[in-house]
């Protein structure tokens, strides 16, 4: 019981020193932070920056890691892991030859999700008109929210979503928001990431990256707090470019 | 390995190819054609379909698995699927195993309906037993596959897989024993041919175009592309890496 406890408060994600070689450079400079159980944590930072990297190393598919992470209390990438974590790449990983429900049906099998999961993630991503149509006759936003039902199949514990809301109309953006809150309230960890600023007021907590380097850990209101900044864009720009930096 | 996995893995290569009517025609009406091109070209010299007929249908299943193959395994490294499959419970040989198995069923139809139309239509002769040439034809199959599985690893484009076809295939076809005795090859070309599993291949077909029984020779060489089919889907597995830069 106690441990039980105690397993709950300690982080979903640990990571120390994490360095990240991609080709021949480092695009991950030795990064530190934590990311908290049951919360919807935003890694937001412009294109480029590292954010899929970061990601691909907490899921455990990325080569030449070093440092520490630890997901769920277990070295990234360990076996126990794998049905315990639901990541959507940021181009949608689905097969576009199969309707969305042969894709669903398929990813479920493999998660060894239970019976009616496939229906709950339909409704979830607002696509049971579409359940019969094949991919590849969808729209990319469409096709983005079949790759991120797939994610949620067996309710993992920790969901990793790359740029999920990218490319979607303002409705569908803000009911997504609400679902990811909704999971959270329900005991889920979500780390999303998104190169769009505005998406910051949605996140209960915020890491800004830029060029592999980590420039902010906080909520939004401490955020603007510190730069007395009006929104994320402005307190992002004052972080990377102090007044008395920036060129005449 | 998890038997829900490898099972899902291979309905769902299966409803792929379902969906895909182009490849089916290709797999099924391309091969009869032929055979029945060979039929007519051969009408008036009495014994030379019966003599090509049975090699070419142990050859179909390894050109047009290893193009089918590779283009589907392509389509998963390239697409991001695969990636995804890696970091999900999904292991190795359910990947590996559910495309064989997929396509080896495939192979099944495909030799059943090359053979019935052309033991039963066409009146093609074998010696051997009709079943043991389909088991030869849904092993060449299998063994395509898992060379398309392989080579899929060093194409980047779909175009690029589908070359790799005649540079891996015809050597072999020209080693394989296919054209004639392979005793009468340059002793270098005999020990390459030696070391090519269609040669064991075609020669299983000889066996079963000159005995009525199935020799211990028959066996060996199922045997021989038997292992080699393993010993390219190992291979293979190497290929599959969790992790990439
Ligand atoms: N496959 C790759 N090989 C080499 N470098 C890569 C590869 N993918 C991305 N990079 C580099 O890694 C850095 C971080 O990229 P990425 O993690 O995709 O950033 P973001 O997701 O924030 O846009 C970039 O400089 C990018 O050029
Ligand atoms: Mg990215």
């Amino acid at each position: 019981m106690t441990k039980a406890v105690q397993g709950e408060r300690e982080p979903a994600v640990r990571i120390a020193g994490l360095r990240v070689v991609r080709g021949k450079r480092e695009v991950l400079h030795g990064l530190r932070f934590d990311v908290k159980r049951g919360e919807v944590t935003g890694l937001l930072g412009p294109s480029g920056g590292g954010k899929t990297t970061l990601m691909r190393a907490l899921v455990g598919v990325q080569a030449k890691v070093t440092g520490t992470v630890e997901v769920l209390g277990l070295p990234a990438g360990s076996p126990e892991l794998r049905h315990r974590i639901g990541y959507v790449t940021q181009a949608p990983a689905v097969y576009t030859d199969l309707t969305v429900r042969e894709n669903l049906t398929y990813f479920a099998a493999v998660v060894g999700a239970p019976a009616g999961d496939v229906e709950r993630v339909l409704t979830s991503v607002d696509l049971q008109a579409y359940a019969g149509t094949r991919v590849d006759q969808l729209s990319g936003g469409q096709r983005s929210r079949v790759s991120l039902a797939t994610a949620l199949l067996g309710s993992p514990e920790l969901l990793v979503l790359d740029e999920p809301t990218v490319g979607l109309d303002p409705v569908l953006r803000r009911d997504l928001w609400s679902m990811f809150h909704r999971l959270a309230d329900a005991g889920c960890t979500l780390l999303v990431s998104s190169h769009v600023m505005d998406e910051a007021t949605r996140c209960d907590r915020l890491l800004l990256i830029r060029d592999g380097d980590l420039v902010a850990d906080d909520t939004e209101a401490g955020l603007l707090a510190v730069t007395g900044a009006a929104d994320v864009e402005q307190a992002f720009l004052a972080i990377v470019e102090p007044p008395g930096e920036v060129a005449p | 390995m998890n038997p829900r996995i490898l099972s899902a893995t291979t309905r769902r290569v299966l409803t792929q190819l379902r969906h895909d009517p182009r490849t089916i025609a290709l797999l099924l009406l391309a091969p009869t054609g032929i055979m029945a091109l060979l039929d007519w070209i051969f009408a008036s010299s009495p014994g030379v379909f019966d003599h090509w007929g049975p090699l070419l249908l142990g050859i179909f299943p390894l050109i047009i698995m290893f193009l089918v193959t590779s283009v589907a395994t392509l389509r998963e490294r390239s697409g991001g699927t695969l990636e995804r499959l890696l970091a999900l419970p999904v292991g190795k040989l359910d990947f590996l195993l559910g495309y064989g198995i997929a396509f080896g069923l495939a192979a099944t139809v495909q030799a059943a309906v090359v053979g019935a139309v052309a033991f039963g239509l066409l009146g093609m002769d074998i010696t051997g037993p009709v079943l043991a040439v389909v088991l030869v034809a849904v092993l060449v199959a299998v063994l395509g596959s898992s060379m398309g599985l392989l080579l899929s690893a060093f194409a980047r484009t779909e175009f690029q897989a589908v070359q790799f076809m005649p540079a891996l295939i015809i050597p072999q076809l020209l080693l394989c024993g296919l054209l004639g005795d392979r005793s009468m090859l340059p002793r270098f070309l005999e020990l390459v041919g030696d070391v090519l599993p269609l040669t064991y291949a075609v020669d299983a077909m000889r066996v079963l175009q000159a005995s009525t029984t199935l020799t211990s020779t028959f066996w060996r060489d199922i045997a021989v592309v038997a292992a080699f089919i393993v010993a390219i889907l190992v291979l293979g597995a190497a290929t599959l890496q969790r992790r990439t830069p």
